[in-house]
């Protein structure tokens, strides 16, 4: 701490260049701090599964349907404490195709799946209740301006209603709320009771998209799995039981390797930063010379000397983090409001701060050492001589 | 006339010069190298997956779904329909006098990718006998076609380059049955490249589906009048809800939502890159001028005037940015050029392959952004270089 205002001088002593570095350093964090709310925006499904929640769908496909009897059968095997179902309702909102995703659930049975989920006793008590009563996410709700006690007019690209158009409505009684920023993404849908679809949809009655299990024990999971698939083997539905988080890191895989690409983007950033930074460190130090001289004349010792031109880099790399990292976070609701609940939230967590304070140590290194080490092998006759 | 002899001269002397300078031109030249570099591979991508989807179909064919279905996943059309709209005038007719319309059924089917296990929706679709009659694009790269009645599939090339299991002669299991892979089909590159394509009617009892997801015909007249015609016939008909839309159309609609991500993807990764090497690239700038201050200085008092010294600092700047945009665009094309990627298409729910495309189009963006770059880091430098007062300049001496 002693030696911060001598770094502090040394940092800049080209106010210009200083600053323009750091600039540089400031955006490729900033640039970070947001490709890994990204990432983790896309790994939310898997991050937020729950250990003692399966998924059972068709076994050949997910798009294939189930027959809504095998939910007795499931409830009955041993280990499993909870059941609910849903089905993809294939929504259009204002001739927009899946603007949001609809499901038709049982309400008691899937809001009692999903703690996470948070809605206030009454609503609840109104969606289990009102046969055409819908529920929707709270950012859904502020998107499109929604009101609770609205009618909620969609289309269903797949299933036709009673009157034999595609035009559904119903009566939004309620609001899904989420603390978690990561689960809040997962509540932007809204929840239409089963009851009332399966009863007025002209096709595919009696069937439903697939089950979701609560197990009592987490380890037993597997075993469990087996058994439900088991149960209906050679049936004309064959079903696949897996835990929710390899069923949701499946899927992400589906869209590819985000994270691979997010990791190409940051190493082809952080590679130029290194050699612009690198370059500005050297022709720093190299402008310095004699100065290094005068302080080892003065009895700093080379160890010393090493670790002041290092403990510079790594000040240079900790002040742009920083800022950059910061600027990442003063961003992040301007740009969740900009994308209208289109994408998950994004955000900055603990996690990306260390990982950026890793790369900025790491960095620091890699642009330090060099100088550093040529600080330390200088002679004082040299260096005082010089220029 | 003479300032143009003047930026010349002193062009000229700043190129000369340049090798000295290496390490600070170098930082230049790599910072911007790496912004175009990620524009282009990013845009590569998304240019990849849009022309995938965009050359698919033709514009002299329909494809018919339910009314108010923006995808096939989602569209349904009942059997005794297809035959209706197959029938119908509008739709052409090969020697025989049979309709050249195809009602096909779509499904998924899990496949995992080579080397992961993973399941993938790949689409699945059973076509009729004309089929390949209407789409000439279609036709066989190795193996022969499916037979009629069998559980026989052929392959799109690019489903058989991405997900495992499809070679010709293996076997896969879909349901409750077996399937051979009979074939490797090719369709210039299209989307049906990434489909694996069966017999309809072996499809729809081995799915136990009772209907198909749509009918793709070509039209017999194939103007915007006979289009409208044939549209006019489906509306008339109070048994059809039927939307009938160009090929070219209906595909271009399935690339809108991923296209667009991956842009502002690309824009947004490139913008701040961009930044960071303005920063960069005038850091360069300023150093240049300040090693050549004397030179600078000596230039203006044997009387070259301010406004050469400027351009020629600029010229400096946007030829260093042009070497860097250059490698950039290089890099990014022996990189990704051609590379194939698989990925979910949200509009359709299924999986799409396709190359990545470094279009000269696209080349020429990077060099645009490379120029604007250099012309921002250059300019603030070539102004103070300007503005040094001769005195000064010299005293350094």
């Amino acid at each position: 701490m002693r030696y911060l205002p001598l770094l502090w001088a040394g940092l800049f002593r080209k106010k210009t260049r200083t600053i323009l570095t750091l600039l540089s350093i400031v955006v490729a964090f900033a640039l970070f701090g947001l490709l890994q709310a990204v990432k983790i925006a896309f790994d939310a499904g898997a991050d937020m599964a729950d250990a003692k929640r399966l998924l059972t769908t068709a076994r050949y496909s997910i798009i294939e349907p189930l027959p809504i009897g095998y939910l007795r059968r499931i409830e009955q095997v041993r280990g499993v404490v909870g059941v609910a179902y849903a089905d993809w309702f294939g929504s259009k909102y204002q001739n927009e195709s899946n603007a949001f995703p609809v499901f038709a659930v049982d309400p008691a049975r899937y809001l009692d799946m999903y703690p996470e989920f948070t809605v206030n006793p009454g609503e609840r008590e109104a969606f289990v209740r009102t046969r055409t009563g819908a529920l929707a996410g709270r950012r859904l709700m502020n998107r499109f301006g929604w009101k609770v006690g609205q009618k909620l007019p969609i289309a269903s690209e797949i299933h036709a209603n009673r009157d034999g158009t595609m035009n559904w409505e119903f009566d939004l009684v309620g609001i899904i709320d989420a603390e978690d920023p990561v689960a809040q993404g997962n509540s932007d849908m809204v929840l239409i009771n089963v009851s009332y679809f399966d009863e007025a949809r002209a096709q595919g009655k009696g069937k439903t998209g697939w089950y979701v299990v609560r197990v009592a024990d987490s380890t037993q999971a597997r075993t469990i799995s087996a058994t439900i698939d088991n149960l209906f083997q050679n049936s004309p539905d064959e079903t696949k039981t897996q835990p929710e988080k390899e069923f949701a890191l499946g899927f992400a895989k589906q869209i590819g390797d985000i994270g691979a690409l997010v990791t190409r983007i940051l190493l082809a950033v952080f590679f130029t930063l290194l050699i612009l930074t690198g370059n500005t460190m050297a022709q720093s130090i190299r402008e310095r010379i004699p100065e290094l001289g005068i302080l080892k004349t003065l009895g700093f010792s080379d160890g010393k000397v090493t670790a002041l031109v290092l403990a510079e880099a790594l000040l240079l790399l900790v002040l742009g983090g920083a800022i950059g990292m910061g600027a990442a976070v003063l961003s992040m609701p301007t740009l969740n409001n900009a994308t209208g609940g289109r994408f998950p939230p994004l955000f900055v967590g603990l996690e990306s701060w260390v990982l950026a304070a890793i790369v900025a140590a790491l960095v620091a290194l890699v642009i330090g050492l060099p100088p550093a080490w040529r600080a330390r092998r200088l002679k004082i006759v040299d260096a005082l001589s010089g220029h | 006339m003479r300032a143009l002899t003047q930026i010349v001269a002193i062009t000229l002397l700043n190129l000369r010069n340049l090798p000295q300078r290496v390490g600070t031109s170098l930082v230049v030249v790599i910072g911007i190298a790496g912004v175009v570099g990620v524009l282009v591979s990013m845009l590569a991508m998304s240019e990849g997956f849009r022309y995938t989807l965009a050359s698919t179909g033709r514009s002299d064919r329909v494809i018919m779904l339910r009314a108010g279905s923006d995808a096939e996943m989602s569209s349904g059309v009942a059997r005794d329909q297809a035959t209706l709209l197959a029938a119908l005038p509008g739709v052409a007719r090969d020697a025989n006098g049979r309709p050249l319309a195809s009602a096909e059924l779509v499904v998924m089917v899990d496949l995992p990718r080579k080397g992961g296990t993973e399941p993938n929706n790949v689409p699945f679709r059973g076509v009729q006998r004309a089929a390949f009659t209407i789409r000439h694009e279609a036709h066989m790269i190795e193996g022969r076609p499916f037979a009629a009645g069998v559980r026989e599939v052929i392959v799109g090339r690019k489903a058989a380059k991405q997900f495992a299991g499809l070679d010709i002669g293996s076997r896969i299991a879909f349901r409750d049955s077996d399937w051979t892979v009979v074939g490797i089909f090719g369709s210039d590159g299209d989307v049906h490249e990434s489909e694996i394509w069966a017999d309809a009617e072996v499809a729809m009892s081995a799915f136990r589906r009772t209907g198909y997801q749509s009918v793709t015909a070509r039209l017999a007249d194939d103007s915007q009048a006979g289009l409208a015609a044939f549209r006019d016939s489906i509306t008339r008909d109070p048994r059809f809800s039927i939307t009938a839309l160009r090929e070219p159309e209906y595909y271009a609609k399935q690339a809108t939502v991923l296209s667009r991500l991956i842009n502002v993807l690309g824009y947004t990764v490139a913008t701040f890159m961009a930044i960071g090497a303005t920063f960069g690239a005038l850091n360069c700038m300023y150093s240049a001028i300040a090693s050549r201050q004397v030179e600078i200085g000596t230039l203006r008092a044997i009387g070259f005037g301010g406004a050469p010294v400027v351009i020629s600092v600029m010229i400096e700047a946007v030829l260093l940015a042009l070497v860097g945009g250059a490698v950039g665009g290089t890099v990014a094309y022996l990189y990704c050029d051609g590379a194939s990627l698989s990925t979910l298409n949200f509009n359709t729910f299924s999986q799409v392959a396709f190359d990545f495309r470094v279009t000269p189009d696209l080349l020429a963006r990077g060099l645009a952004w490379a120029i604007v770059i250099g012309l921002a880091g250059g300019l603030l430098p070539a102004i103070r270089a300007a503005r040094m007062p001769v005195t000064e300049a010299l005293r350094t001496l």
